[in-house]
């Protein structure tokens, strides 16, 4: 199928799934009664905001993880597990802890400050790594993910607040209603941005030697990117919680479907991480009806499915 | 010309360029040779401008490396990577296209477009432009990268042992190409050579590294003899001469 053919029929899938999410909830919600106050209201506050926070937090995060493999070269990386997320968690502790009535604005940025160290942190432990041993970046990015995690925990558990920590380590859309919900297009304009040089990030991918030899900054461009990730990142985790798995899966369907010039195909990715993060959504309001089960939950399940069907699928691009 | 001055290089307490100078003559193939650790791989990286200069001075036609923003040195000079691990899924025809990104910045014009056709008749790969990187042999992905250098479109390509890993067959191939791409197409190549009979088969000129320092220069013939390959390599072999090149027994 040609590229445009593609895109369309993703815009398609996307507008038919969108709408569908503003259909499903605990309230019916008639079409015909669009217009009636009360029917125009729920749709306002509550159906579309939460459908726009699910398009973007997917088109974001798909994208983050694209930026991701290519800075990092491997493919099994994405920045909810590999310490980003778990970065961005530890400046919401921070913040709850230290600056308890900053405004949200403040502590989004204590989070992003955060989650760009601690992509600092792995970017640094992964360039020295031999790059032969690509499963050694994938490993190490998870037990990194995992420490700092663990750190975060140790310290809600000694704050009591562990509960507190839950709602942003499982992600989930339920609370999302206007006005709670709109500092996510910051991540949606910051993904944009990166979109514009998606051919810088595609030369990065191919290798600091390329990279130098094409006349890039090798530095800037990687430091853009991880500011890019940070920001997105800590936007989602601040708004809706850690979401996994999509920042993982989707770049690796994309890249094996339609390969890695990021120009290319970075629009698909976002389409397609749109998709799949509001299909989990959908699902996870309907599996328990009238009851919620959080989309990081779903995404778990779907995504671990996608993942070993990725793994297992071509031994020839099994890597 | 590249023009190296006084260049010294630490690595920690060890010392692995210890001031040298050289220059390499333009329109020629320049082929670095020495035992490993001579410094030959780090000189080139200095040259590549890969590794942060600490002392001494390299000029290339007068830019000199270390002020010379990045992306004006990207229009003079290429370095092709060396094979790497985890392959970009790009056809020959993308990869290629990347390489015009110093000047087009990513807008292709279509004397872009030109430069990456020809690229891809002059490396013999107008059959393969389609298809993806991971489906070629070693050799075949090769070439397509030195095609990527080649509409890079600069007077000089540097390379850091392009033939580890690949058999006789595409290691002569590459070595004629350069020929080609230095006598039809004006490239200067400066190359680091592992063994010494391709060296002495296909440069013009042969620089000696020992010890951090230019041990000697010149053509093949005058270079290539067993009382170098003793004092460089440390080892007794015969040199042969036939149609005026050197050669080892090994």
């Amino acid at each position: 199928m040609s590229r445009g053919a593609t895109i369309g029929m993703a815009l398609v899938v996307l507008l038919v799934v969108a709408t569908l999410s503003l259909f499903v909830g605990v309230i019916d919600l008639d079409p015909k009664k669009l217009l009636n106050p009360d029917e125009l209201e729920l749709l306002i506050v509550s159906r579309l905001p939460r459908t726009l926070a699910v398009l973007i937090t997917g088109s974001a995060l798909a994208v983050c993880g694209t930026i991701m493999q290519l800075l990092v070269r491997n493919r099994f990386v994405e920045p909810m597990t590999a310490g980003t997320g778990q970065g961005a968690m530890l400046g919401i502790l921070i913040a709850i802890l230290y600056f308890p009535t900053t405004p949200l604005i403040v502590q989004i940025s204590i989070a992003a400050a955060t989650a760009l160290i601690s992509s600092i942190g792995l970017m640094l432990i992964v360039t020295r790594l031999p790059s032969s041993k690509p499963l050694y970046i994938a490993l190490v990015g998870l037990i990194y993910g995992g420490i700092i995690g663990a750190g975060v925990t140790f310290v809600a558990y000694q704050a009591d607040l562990l509960q507190y920590i839950e709602i942003w380590t499982t992600g989930e859309f339920s609370g999302v209603l206007q006005g709670r919900y709109e500092t996510l297009w910051i991540a949606a304009i910051v993904a944009l941005l990166a979109y514009l040089i998606a051919d810088q990030f595609a030369i990065v991918g191919m290798g600091r030697t390329t990279a130098i030899s094409l006349g890039l900054n090798y530095n800037q461009v990687v430091v853009l990117g991880l500011i890019t990730i940070s920001i997105v990142t800590a936007l989602t985790v601040v708004t809706v919680g850690m979401i996994p798995f999509v920042g993982l899966v989707i770049p690796n369907i994309v890249s094996r479907l339609y390969g890695d010039n990021a120009r290319r195909t970075l629009p698909i990715t976002a389409f397609f991480g749109a998709s799949l993060v509001l299909v989990c959504d959908i699902i996870g309001r309907l599996v328990r009806y009238p009851f919620e089960i959080p989309v990081g939950t779903i995404m778990g399940v779907v995504g671990a499915l996608i993942f070993l069907w990725i793994l297992y699928g071509r031994g020839r691009h099994a890597r | 010309m590249i023009s190296v001055q006084n260049l010294t290089h630490q690595l920690g307490q060890q010392t692995i360029l210890n001031e040298l100078s050289l220059s390499i003559p333009k329109g020629k193939v320049t082929a670095l040779v020495g035992a490993n650790g001579a410094g030959k791989s780090t000189l080139l990286s200095l040259i590549a401008r890969l590794m942060k200069l600490q002392k001494g001075q390299i000029l290339i036609d007068n830019m000199s490396v270390g002020d010379t923003p990045n992306d004006a040195l990207a229009k003079k000079l290429s370095i092709l990577p060396q094979s790497i691990h985890m392959e970009p899924r790009l056809t020959v025809r993308e990869l290629v296209s990347f390489g015009r990104y110093p000047h087009a910045k990513g807008r292709m014009q279509p004397g872009d477009r030109e430069k990456v056709a020809e690229a891809i008749k002059v490396l013999d790969l107008v059959d393969l432009a389609d298809r993806q990187l991971d489906t070629l042999s070693g050799g075949q992905r090769q070439r397509a990268y030195v095609a990527m250098t080649y509409a890079q479109d600069t007077d000089y390509m540097l390379l850091d042992e392009p033939l580890n890993n690949m058999d006789i067959a595409a290691s002569r191939a590459l070595m004629r190409v350069l020929r080609d791409l230095c006598a039809h197409h004006g490239r200067t190549i400066v190359i680091v050579l592992h063994d010494i009979n391709y060296a002495s088969a296909y440069a013009d000129n042969v620089v000696a590294l020992a010890e951090g320092k230019i041990d000697q220069q010149g053509t093949p013939l005058d270079v290539v003899d067993s009382a170098f390959l003793q004092r460089i390599y440390g080892t007794a072999a015969k040199v042969h001469i036939l149609d005026d090149r050197p050669f080892v027994q090994v």
